[in-house]
């Protein structure tokens, strides 16, 4: 089978968000990257099992700039064959869709995976996008895939439940807990990741129809209010009539 | 014309798409627009959405729509929103809302915001709208310059507004493209709300020591009518079944009121609820993080503090 693996990076899930340029920016100063979770430990993981059992091949592809090269490198070391970076800035979830789109249009990929959102936007668009943009079916969230001839057996969450659902390659999927197991890259992967060939392309030219333009940070919590552990009337009694919740 | 997709379960409207169709009737106003709504597949009581403030309700009855498929469901709903005209397509972030809405934004040419949490505003032409970023950590503004625009709506974001008057209903006749996705099998946990769609939440983390010990959060929830939640570890482990787990890899959640008990409060925790409207921790530790991040605290034993809670609530419903 012929797996695509779509990956981005985000920052690491202790930074400190800040924004800069009058909060137009993030702040990236400081800031550790990391492949995003969604990507790295179940969309990825799961396209390497079903190389392993199947036989073919996984690429994955990042659209970023060139310092986005040790998260794909990271991607190369965990099992990946050979990796793509679209040489752009992901301006916005379209942008990246239609870059990852017109690369995977000439390449006939069996299963596109993707994460099922990034940690930094949490838009869940990318995936849909690139599913309409090939004309191919789309399965999001999913936490089992399983292949049967040119058939996949998927389970998917849904709003308080799960799906399963059956679709014939190919198609695009986005991946969930539950999808496989986290692999940690081992020295060898990490020494062959080094050899493996990483094509960089220059992107194709689009607009931005959406753009985020102001950043805002929680206000603050005040302190907070402490209760008696014998009083739980008081409690109740304060999310009743001062915080207005029951 | 702002069209909003209503979505049913078990042939009721849920609770995000009736907040959907009040959030797409007040942006209607702030446009000086009207707002109908969209139905797909087998429905009835479709004039009901009037109420929440859709001027009509269009309806695509065909039975193939029971079966889900992104595809199938992004080409309905862009043919359907040409005919009407629509400028503005609303959806709830719901499964159905994540899967779908980026299909239409392609198919419509339009720029899209998920999981909007605020109405949009109209200054001086900008379009602009709300969105929740970083996990809960931040909000970002997006501005949209295309025609027309496609928005998903986060659950508990506006409240629902009833009151009006059953609206006309229309069906509309569309091609319905075959679905290439099969459902084989759906399985709701029953009689529970949803996560995403729960106003209150009991949580639970690894202070509780073990599986066995549920039962003392259970029986809180179900005074309460919440639904419960569980830290990652919890589900990791099998604890808990895995849809529980909320945090940045699991759910985010706004409800109006979060209970967290024995769960520490660790950064990647909290990007997923902390923008509950209420946060309440029961932990023994004093120092524990969440505590910073709570509007009360309870520092005491679980295995004490939370039956005497429950029995606080059952008074409390009593009266
Ligand atoms: C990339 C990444 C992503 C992650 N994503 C998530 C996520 O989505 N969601 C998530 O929850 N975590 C996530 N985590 C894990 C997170 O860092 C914490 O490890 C986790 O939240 C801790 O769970 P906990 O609070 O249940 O357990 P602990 O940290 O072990 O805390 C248990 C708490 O219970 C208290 N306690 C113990 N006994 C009692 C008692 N008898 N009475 C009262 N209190 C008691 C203790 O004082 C302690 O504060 C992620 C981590 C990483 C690295």
């Amino acid at each position: 089978m012929k797996l695509l693996v779509c990956v981005s990076k985000t920052p690491e899930t202790t930074a400190k968000i800040a924004f800069t340029n009058n909060n137009a920016e993030f702040d990236s100063s400081g800031v550790q990257y990391i492949m995003n979770p969604y990507d790295e430990w179940y969309a990825l993981v799961r396209a390497l099992e079903l190389k392993e059992a199947l036989g073919g091949s996984v690429t994955i592809i990042n659209v970023g700039p060139a310092a986005n090269e040790t998260i794909i490198r990271k991607g190369l070391a965990i099992g990946a064959d050979e990796a793509v970076r679209i040489d752009a800035e992901p301006h916005s979830a379209l942008y990246v869709a239609q870059q990852i789109a017109e690369y995977a249009k000439g390449e006939q990929f069996d299963i596109v995976f993707l994460g099922k959102e990034s940690i930094d936007y949490n838009g869940s668009e990318v995936g849909p996008m690139v599913a309409e943009l090939l004309g191919l079916p789309f399965i999001s969230h999913a936490t089992k895939l399983e292949m049967e001839g040119d058939i996949a057996l998927i389970e998917a969450d849904i709003d308080g439940g799960d799906a399963q659902l059956e679709v014939k390659a190919p198609f695009v999927v986005s991946a969930a807990k539950g999808l496989a197991e986290q692999r940690i890259p081992n020295m060898r992967g990490i020494m062959m990741a080094k050899r493996k060939p990483l094509a960089v392309k220059p992107p194709v030219a689009m607009e931005d129809l959406s753009v985020a333009v102001h950043f805002t940070l929680p206000p603050e919590k005040g302190d907070v209010k402490l209760i008696d552990p014998e009083n739980m009337e008081e409690l109740v009694r304060l999310l009743h009539e001062e915080a207005k919740v029951i | 014309m702002v069209l909003i997709l209503a979505e049913t379960q078990k042939g009721k409207f849920k609770k995000t798409s009736l907040e959907a169709v009040t959030y797409g009737d007040k942006t209607a106003q702030l446009l000086g627009m009207e707002s109908v709504a969209l139905v797909l597949g087998s429905a009835s009581g479709l004039e009901e959405l009037g109420k929440y403030g859709a001027t009509k309700v269009y309806h695509v009855p065909n039975q193939s729509l029971d079966n889900f498929d992104s595809q199938v469901y992004a080409a309905v709903i862009s043919e359907a929103a040409r005919q009407v005209g629509a400028k503005v397509i609303i959806f709830s972030h719901s499964a159905l809302g994540k899967s779908t809405a980026g299909r239409v934004a392609v198919r419509m040419n339009a720029g899209s915001v998920s999981g909007v949490n605020a109405l949009p505003t109209v200054d001086g032409g900008a379009f602009r709208v709300k969105k929740g970023v970083f996990s809960g950590k931040a909000f970002a503004e997006y501005e949209l310059k295309s025609d027309v625009k496609v928005l998903s709506l986060m659950g508990n974001s506006i409240p629902v507004a009833g009151g009006g008057e059953p609206a006309p209903v229309e069906e509309l006749n569309l091609d319905v493209p075959p679905a290439r996705v099969t459902v084989k099998k759906l399985e709701r946990v029953e009689g529970i709300t949803p996560l995403p769609e729960a106003e209150l939440v009991v949580s639970a983390g690894r202070g509780m020591k073990g599986p066995e010990h549920w039962n003392i959060i259970e029986e809180l929830a179900e005074v309460m009518g919440a639904t419960t939640a569980c830290s990652r570890p919890v589900a990791d482990t099998g604890w808990r079944p895995h849809h529980e787990h909320v945090g940045q890899t699991g759910i985010a959640i706004r409800p109006n009121l979060y209970i967290a008990i024995g769960i520490s409060g660790a950064i990647q925790h909290l990007a997923g609820v902390n923008n509950s409207k209420t946060i309440v921790v029961i932990n023994k530790d004093p120092e524990a993080p969440f505590f910073k991040a709570a509007d009360y605290g309870v520092v005491g034993d679980l295995f004490d503090v939370v039956p005497r809670l429950t029995k606080a609530m059952k008074q409390f419903k009593a009266e």
